[in-house]
C-alpha cells in the first residue's frame, strides 16, 4: 500500500468507500469545494495564515507528555500522550474548524453551520466565527444539550445559535441530517463545517489534512526523545478525525501498529453500542459509503455510549478502507472500561481526559499487557474532560 | 462513476408509460405524493387506491427512511411513523403493489441505503413486478448512478433523476440524458415541503431543462396551491405535490379533495 493510496482519494473514495450520496442541489457546492480546497491546499499564502493561527490561536504544536506513573500502573511499558487536551477550547476539534472558516472566507461564504455531539466541534465552530466575525448556526440534539450543557452556554456566550434537534435519537447522527437540511436550503451563502472525517468527498480528505498535523508533529516529537518510534498508536474512533489526525503521519510505517477503539457502550453483544467498524456493515450515511450501524432494511440504529462525541451510528470513509486492508485494527471499549480509565489517569497523571480519549486510554493498558515492560504506545488524548463532569460519578 | 450506459433517451425510443402520462397536452398534469405505511399500512393502501382514481397522471410513494436528507418536516415525520408502524421496504413494495393494480403509473421515491441493503439488484427486480413504474432516488446523483441505475433499467424501469436550482447548464444535459420516463425539477434550493410561493428563477430553470430534453418534465419541492399550478401551466409537462398531501393524511383525510381543487387549475 503506498501513501499516495492513501493520500489522493480516487473519485472521491478510498477504496470502494466514501463518495458523495447528496440530493442534487448540494452537488456544485461539493464540487466548488473540492477545487477550492485543492486550491488553498496549494496556495502557500493560505498555509502561512493557517499556520499562523495554529501557532497563535490554538496554541500549537501541542506538546507529547510521557505518562510515567499511568505507564508503571500499567506494567512498565512506556506511554505517551499527544496533547491536544491543550489545544485552545480543550480538544482537536480546532485544527480543523480554523481551516474550514479560512476557507469558507476565501469562498465568500458570510454564513457557518455545524453539528455537534459532545459540543466540542460546537464550541470549536463557535470560537472561530466569534474570532473571524462569521454568523455561526450549531445543531446539537437534545440528548446531547442535556449531559453537555455547559458546552451549550460556552457556544451561546461566543454569539452562536443553539438550533435543539429533537428528532430521532436526539444525538449527532440526528443534528448532523439537521445541519446537511440546512445547507440543502441555504447553500448559496453558508459552508458546512463537518466536524469529522465524514460526509460526502471532499470533507473526509479536507478535514483529515487539517488534523494530520496531529501526527505530523507528534511524530517528530516522538523520534526526538530517542530516535525511535512508538510500537503502538492509540486514538479513539467516533467520527475519527483525531484517529485520522494522528494516523496518517505513521501509515507508512509498517512497524508502527495503529489501533483504532470505538465505543463498545453496554457491550457489543447488547446492543447498545457505537461501534461502527466492530459492529456494523457497509452503507450509506450522511452522504458517504463506509460501516453504518443499521437494521437489515438500511435504517440507521439508534446507538450508545457515555461519550457523546463517541455516540454516532457512522464512521468516516477513510477508516472503512483502513479496516478492510488490515492496516489498522479496530476494537470496542466499553462504558465502565473508559469511565475506569478516566478515573485512572485523572488520579495518576494529574490530567483529566474526555471520556473520548479514555477509551484509548483504557486499551493502552490492554496492549501494554501485550507488549510488557519496553514497550513504547503513543495515545492521543483528544481532549479535557471538564465537559464530562455531569456524566462521571464523585467517586 | 457516470458511466455512458443508460442514454435511455435516443432520436428514436419507445415512449414509457411514465413518459405517456406525463407529457403535458395543454394542460399540467399533476403527480400526487404518498408514503407507503402513513398513517398505517392498511389506511396508506386505501388512500393510495383512492389518490390512484383523483385524477393524477401518477403516483409517488415513499419507502420511509430513518435519515430522509432532502425531506421537510412533514414527510419526515410522516416516514418516522411509518417505521414506528413495522413499515419495511417489502412491506412498501406491497403497498405499491396494490395501489399500482388500480391502473395508475407508480414511482417510488426513496434514499439509496435502504435501496443498497435490500441489494439493488432485487430491489429492482422486486419493483418491477409490483408494477412500479419507475424510481426516483434524492441521495443519488448521476456520479453515483451506477450500478443502481444500470440494475433499475435492466428491469424496465424509467430512472428519474433530479435537477436542482443550483445545478449548472452543462450537467443539466447529463442528468437529462441519464434521466428516463420525466425529469424532476426541484424547483426550490432546499428540502420537501409547501411553500406560499413559488421562487423567483424558477421559469428559466425550467426553460434550461426543457432546452436539454424531449422526456416530460416535472416540478417538485414546494408545490402546494392553485396560483401554483397556474404559474406552471404551459412552462412544464407535470407538478408534483407531496407535503400538502401527506400533511391532509396526517389529518385523517385522504387527499383527494386538495388534488382536485388543484386539478381544477391544471386545466
Amino acid at each position: 500500500m503506498s501513501r499516495a493510496a492513501l493520500t489522493h482519494p480516487v473519485d472521491g473514495r478510498f477504496g470502494a468507500f466514501g463518495g458523495q450520496y447528496v440530493p442534487e442541489t448540494l452537488m456544485s457546492a461539493l464540487h466548488e469545494l473540492e477545487d477550492m480546497w485543492h486550491e488553498a491546499k496549494a496556495d502557500p499564502q493560505f498555509q502561512l495564515e493557517l499556520a499562523g493561527h495554529r501557532r497563535a490561536f490554538i496554541g500549537r504544536p501541542t506538546p507529547i507528555y510521557a505518562a510515567t506513573r499511568l505507564s508503571e500502573k500499567f506494567g512498565g511499558t512506556h506511554i505517551h500522550f499527544k496533547r491536544e487536551d491543550l489545544c485552545h477550547t480543550g480538544a482537536h476539534k480546532l485544527n480543523n474548524a480554523v481551516g474550514q472558516a479560512l476557507l469558507a472566507m476565501r469562498m465568500g461564504k458570510k454564513r457557518i453551520i455545524a453539528e455537534t455531539g459532545a459540543g466540542q466541534h460546537g464550541v470549536a465552530t463557535a470560537t472561530v466565527c466569534a474570532r473571524f466575525g462569521l454568523d455561526c448556526t450549531v445543531y446539537m440534539g437534545t440528548e446531547d444539550m442535556r449531559r453537555q450543557s455547559m458546552n451549550v452556554r460556552r457556544m451561546k456566550l461566543l454569539g452562536t445559535e443553539v438550533v435543539e434537534v429533537k428528532s430521532g435519537s436526539k444525538t449527532l447522527k440526528d443534528a448532523t441530517t439537521e445541519a446537511i437540511r440546512d445547507w440543502v436550503t441555504n447553500v448559496r451563502t453558508t459552508h458546512y463545517i463537518i466536524g469529522s472525517v465524514v460526509g460526502p468527498h471532499p470533507y473526509p480528505e479536507m478535514v483529515r489534512d487539517l488534523q494530520r498535523v496531529i501526527g505530523d508533529e507528534a511524530r517528530e516529537q516522538y523520534l526526538s526523545l530517542d530516535g525511535k518510534l512508538p510500537d503502538v498508536v492509540v486514538a479513539c474512533v467516533g467520527g475519527g478525525s483525531n484517529a485520522i489526525g494522528i494516523f496518517t503521519a505513521f501509515i507508512d510505517d509498517r512497524d508502527v501498529a495503529l489501533v483504532g477503539v470505538e465505543a463498545a457502550g453496554k457491550g457489543i453483544r447488547t446492543g447498545q453500542h457505537a461501534a461502527s467498524l466492530v459492529g456494523g456493515r457497509p452503507g450509506v450515511l450522511h452522504g458517504s459509503y463506509s460501516y453504518v450501524l443499521q437494521d437489515g432494511d438500511g435504517q440507521i440504529l439508534p446507538t450508545h455510549s457515555i461519550s457523546a462525541g463517541l455516540d454516532y451510528p457512522g464512521v468516516g470513509p477513510e477508516h472503512a478502507f483502513l479496516r478492510d486492508i488490515e492496516r489498522v485494527e479496530y476494537v470496542g471499549v466499553t462504558d465502565q472500561e473508559a469511565l475506569a480509565a478516566f478515573k485512572l489517569c485523572t488520579r495518576l497523571e494529574g490530567i483529566m481526559p474526555a471520556l473520548e480519549p479514555s477509551h484509548a486510554i483504557h486499551q493502552a493498558g490492554v496492549i501494554a499487557k501485550e507488549l510488557g515492560p519496553g514497550g513504547r504506545i503513543l495515545v492521543c488524548l483528544s481532549g479535557r474532560g471538564d465537559k464530562d463532569m455531569d456524566s462521571v460519578d464523585g467517586g | 462513476m457516470v458511466a455512458d450506459a443508460g442514454r435511455a433517451q435516443g432520436a428514436l425510443h419507445n415512449q414509457t408509460r411514465l413518459e405517456n402520462a406525463l407529457r403535458a397536452k395543454g394542460d399540467l398534469k399533476l403527480v400526487a405524493y404518498m408514503m407507503a405505511g402513513h398513517p398505517n399500512r392498511k389506511r396508506s393502501i386505501e388512500v393510495g387506491k383512492r389518490l390512484a382514481g383523483s385524477g393524477i397522471a401518477a403516483l409517488e410513494i415513499g419507502i420511509p427512511h430513518s435519515d430522509p436528507l432532502a425531506d421537510g418536516p412533514v414527510i419526515q415525520r410522516a416516514g418516522q411513523a411509518a417505521l414506528a408502524g413495522g413499515m419495511t421496504v417489502e412491506g412498501a413494495l406491497e403497498v405499491a403493489k396494490a395501489v399500482a393494480a388500480e391502473g395508475v403509473p407508480v414511482v417510488l421515491m426513496t434514499y439509496i441505503n435502504p435501496v443498497l441493503q435490500h441489494d439493488s439488484r432485487k430491489f429492482a427486480a422486486a419493483s418491477a413486478q409490483a408494477g412500479v413504474a419507475g424510481v426516483i432516488i434524492p441521495d443519488l446523483p448521476i456520479e453515483e448512478a451506477e450500478p443502481v441505475a444500470g440494475w433499475l433499467r435492466a428491469a424496465s424501469l424509467d430512472t428519474i433523476f433530479m435537477v436542482a436550482p443550483t445545478t449548472p447548464p452543462d450537467r443539466i444535459a447529463t442528468i437529462c440524458s441519464h434521466s428516463s420516463g420525466f425529469v424532476y425539477c426541484v424547483t426550490v434550493t432546499g428540502i420537501t415541503g409547501a411553500r406560499k410561493e413559488l421562487p423567483e428563477g424558477m421559469s428559466d430553470l425550467l426553460a434550461e431543462v426543457k432546452k436539454h430534453t424531449q422526456l416530460p418534465v416535472a416540478a417538485g419541492f414546494g408545490i402546494s396551491r392553485q396560483e401554483h399550478m397556474k404559474t406552471l401551466r404551459g412552462k412544464l409537462d407535470a407538478a408534483v405535490v407531496g407535503s400538502a398531501i401527506v400533511d391532509e393524511i396526517e389529518r385523517g383525510g385522504d387527499g383527494v379533495a386538495l388534488v382536485r381543487e388543484l386539478l381544477k387549475a391544471c386545466r
